[in-house]
């Protein structure tokens, strides 16, 4: 059993960014999405259409279906740009392709060690966090940069790759820190 | 069953008289029902003034059976044909049932969901729910003499799928229109007028009979946000009433316990929970039937250390749905408490201690479950103006996922994700010639397989044969806003659709549904024929009402050929629902008019998508 990548049809949108009318770029006025997403909602949920026929109904599920998907994508740095990069032709290959800078990964190894001694102590987990937390902003500037300035989708993919490490590193510490509290 | 009332073909009843819809809280204790009068929600009351109906369903010998007050009064005399708090098995299977010894049932172990003998043979917990559902619906039925167009039914916010859909099959058992299933703490937020004015972020801490919920919600201009949601729907008053009697017995050499005097013991315990709420020292008298008898002095403080255990459960939920939510104790705004557990004191002080303030309990709270269940039905039907509205978006509680190599789960949509939601997900074969495939998709958020839920085993059949790995199999998991789980599948390049079998672990087949509807309402098949040619003929009309409003607001929107097109498959529906007494005419006719509509309904919805981005005046979409 093999999964694969996901697509799905667009609803006579180019893509998510159109469809909340924003510009095309890995900036995002989160403000501005939030709204549009709440407009959309507003217009297209399910409990809109009650009393409409079935073929209203069930456009109503896909689009609303559409438009969270859109939202959570845009919301989501990571996403954002993984998405931004199949919009620009290029595969981030995040499910086969983890070759990293050996520094970097030496980085990724001290962190996890850090991590595993500090086990229990949540003042030290928390110092940790702090950490990976302005590691991981720094790698999301890098994103933005490469994408927004230099236009080169290439570049903000190794960040992208980056940024997902210490994601992971983030979901785990979190994991250990709500272990630490109770 | 009630008389149906047919209008004229062709005319519907008065076109401005409002539509009649209930809020029905099926509770683990107490069920209620409730609808709008004069715009205010009101619980219903029987014809004795009573507004709560107790969850208990009685199975008697002569075929009949009896529900809330008559049932509970033979709780007691006849414990394994009275059946309580069957909220707590819905959806449920033998083995998911944590204190099984200590309930007073003849459980059948079936592969799916679990059982009860009795006196009139095996019940499901959905039969016996539709029976509690049934009495309600006459209530309102009886309220109103008149038809009530549809309901909804509020569930906690942590059921899962087979719990969700259990009910679902319960209500239509129950001959009841679900217009949509709630979540028990947002029907509570909307009871509270949260939507008026309220801006922020509030936490909604449920804990009912069985069943514990937090939520945590965001306010803004009429939109209530589910930020997350959490729980553990095994966990509410019937645990504190259970950790008391364990403490009870425990100290007393006990041979055997008969059903009847567990039943006894159980109803007393829970009063003695209540007393505590108001008085610190209660003493505690029993007889069982041997002649032995026990005796003891609890106070609250006993009681509340005995529990602290159950709280501390709570909590924990709590804790993890902030984290969820990603807000701290200080972004709250307000937290409102539901659920008839939460008048122990001790259960409020440890909220007001976690939260840093006052929780918010002035409705009461055993109705405003139901009360919030009201007003969303009412909108629901199209009861309300424009500027009157507000929406509800909501999440999944839990994980889906599917079952890989090694009995490892992979989830495909995360706990918290905002339904309606889809995921769809490329499979391969990995044989030459491999015509079928099989997909076990699990909700929970444990790693492994037997760990989660099974909601179902999905065999897709029909896959072309092709070499290994060349065919592509999209299968598509589609969540809807009742948080229910359906599944479909195409092989990508033949574009064969796969045929998938469902074998819900846990829920009905469509025929046991229409068995048990035969059976238990004895509907003699002339009424079933008529009232389902009424129901094509609703529904008739109401596809013709939305197509023509759809077309005097949005016309610009067609070629004139495809207005053309259109308006003919209009007439001629028009025609056969007027009429022809023949379903299957009817039946093809409302096919046709929605196929041709398909893609009308999709350039209107993109319209109105643009039109809301843009600020143009957005037309009335009704």
């Amino acid at each position: 059993m093999v999964a694969a990548n996901h697509s799905e049809s667009n609803h006579g949108f180019a893509d998510y960014f159109e469809f909340f009318a924003l510009p095309q770029q890995f900036r995002v006025d989160l403000q501005a999405l939030d709204r549009a997403y709440l407009k959309i909602q507003q217009e297209v949920h399910p409990d809109k259409f009650v009393r409409s026929s079935d073929s209203e109904k069930r456009q109503s599920l896909q689009i609303a279906t559409y438009a969270n998907t859109a939202h959570q994508t845009l919301k989501h740095g990571i996403r954002r740009g993984i998405y931004l990069c199949g919009l620009k032709g290029f595969d981030p290959q995040l499910e086969t392709n983890t070759s990293m800078p050996k520094e970097f990964l030496m980085q990724q190894m001290a962190l996890r060690e850090e991590m595993d001694e500090a086990r229990g102590d949540l003042a030290a987990l928390t110092v940790i966090q702090e950490q990976a937390n302005r590691e991981l902003k720094k790698q999301m500037d890098e994103i933005e940069l490469q994408f927004d300035t230099f236009d080169k989708p290439e570049l903000a993919m190794l960040h992208l790759r980056a940024a997902l490490f210490f994601e992971r590193l983030l979901e785990e510490l979190d994991h250990q820190m709500m272990v630490a509290s109770t | 069953m009630a008389l149906l009332q047919i209008a004229e073909p062709g005319q519907s009843r008065n076109p401005h008289a409002r539509r009649i819809a209930i809020g029905i809280d099926l509770g683990t204790t107490n069920s209620l029902v409730a609808s709008m009068r004069n715009a205010i929600p009101e619980v219903l009351k029987s014809e004795n003034g009573q507004t709560m109906l107790p969850s208990i369903v009685r199975y008697l010998d002569n075929g009949n059976t009896q529900a809330g007050y008559e049932a509970l009064a033979h709780a007691v005399q006849d414990p394994k044909n009275t059946i309580v708090s069957v909220k707590r098995l819905m959806g449920r299977g033998l083995k998911d049932i944590s204190h099984a010894h200590n309930l007073p049932y003849d459980f059948v172990d079936t592969s799916g969901m679990l059982k009860i003998q009795t006196i009139q043979g095996e019940k499901s917990p959905v039969e016996i729910s539709a029976q509690i559902l049934a009495r309600l619906r006459q209530l309102a039925e009886d309220s109103f003499s008149d038809e009530i167009e549809g309901a909804v039914i509020t569930v906690p916010a942590y059921f899962d799928d087979a719990q969700r859909q259990a009910t679902k099959d319960a209500a239509q058992l129950a001959g009841i229109h679900v217009l949509r299933l709630l979540n028990e703490p947002t029907a509570a937020a909307l009871a509270y007028g949260l939507d008026h004015g309220s801006e922020g972020v509030y936490a909604i801490f449920d804990l009912g009979g069985g069943t514990f919920d937090i939520s945590i919600l965001r306010l803004s201009k009429g939109v209530f946000e589910v930020l997350a949601t959490g729980g553990d729907s095994a966990l509410g008053g019937d645990d504190f009433d259970h950790a008391l009697m364990r403490d009870l017995l425990q100290n007393i050499e006990l041979q055997e316990i008969s059903a009847s005097d567990q039943r006894a013991l159980i109803l007393k315990c829970r009063d003695l929970k209540e007393t505590l709420s108001s008085h610190h020292t209660v003493l505690f008298e029993f007889t069982f039937a041997t002649g032995q008898s026990l005796q003891r002095t609890v106070t609250a403080d006993d009681f509340a250390t005995l529990t602290q255990p159950l709280i501390n459960r709570a909590l924990l939920g709590v804790k993890k749905a902030m984290k969820d939510a990603a807000m701290t104790v200080a972004d709250i705004q307000g937290v409102v408490m539901v659920g008839g557990a939460t008048r122990m004191p001790h259960v409020q002080a440890a909220v007001a201690h976690y939260f840093q303030k006052t929780p918010l309990n002035d409705l009461n709270p055993d109705e405003v479950v139901a009360l919030g269940a009201a007003r969303q039905a009412d909108l629901l039907v199209g009861n309300k103006n424009k500027n009157d509205e507000w929406l509800l978006l909501d999440v999944i509680p839990l994980s889906l996922g599917v079952e890989m190599m090694g009995g490892l789960v992979e989830k495909i949509i995360p706990r918290n994700t905002p339904i309606p939601v889809a995921i769809a997900q490329d499979f391969t074969t990995f044989k030459d010639g491999q015509t079928a495939l099989a997909v076990h998709v699990l909700q929970g958020e444990r790693e492994l397989a037997q760990d989660c839920r099974s909601l179902g085993k999905f065999e897709l059949r029909g896959i072309p044969p092709m070499v290994a790995g060349a065919a592509r199999i999209r299968v598509t998991y589609q969540v809807d806003a009742d948080g229910l789980l359906s599944v479909s599948a195409k092989e990508e390049k033949s574009g064969v659709t796969a045929s998938i079998e469902v074998k819900p672990s846990y829920g009905l087949a469509d025929g046991e549904i229409a068995r048990m509807l035969s059976e238990s309402f004895q509907t003699a098949a002339g009424d079933m024929v008529l009232r389902a040619l009424r129901e094509e003929q609703v529904e008739a009309m109401r596809l013709i009402d939305a197509v023509n409003n759809s077309l005097n607001s949005d016309s610009n929107l067609l070629s004139p050929e495809e207005v053309h097109v259109i308006t003919q498959a209009l007439s001629t529906l028009k025609e056969s629902a007027s009429h022809s007494q023949e379903i299957d005419v009817l039946r093809k006719d409302i096919t046709t008019l929605a196929q041709v509509t398909e893609e009308f309904a999709a350039r209107r919805m993109n319209a109105n998508i643009r039109r809301a981005l843009t600020g143009k005046n957005v037309k009335d979409i009704d």
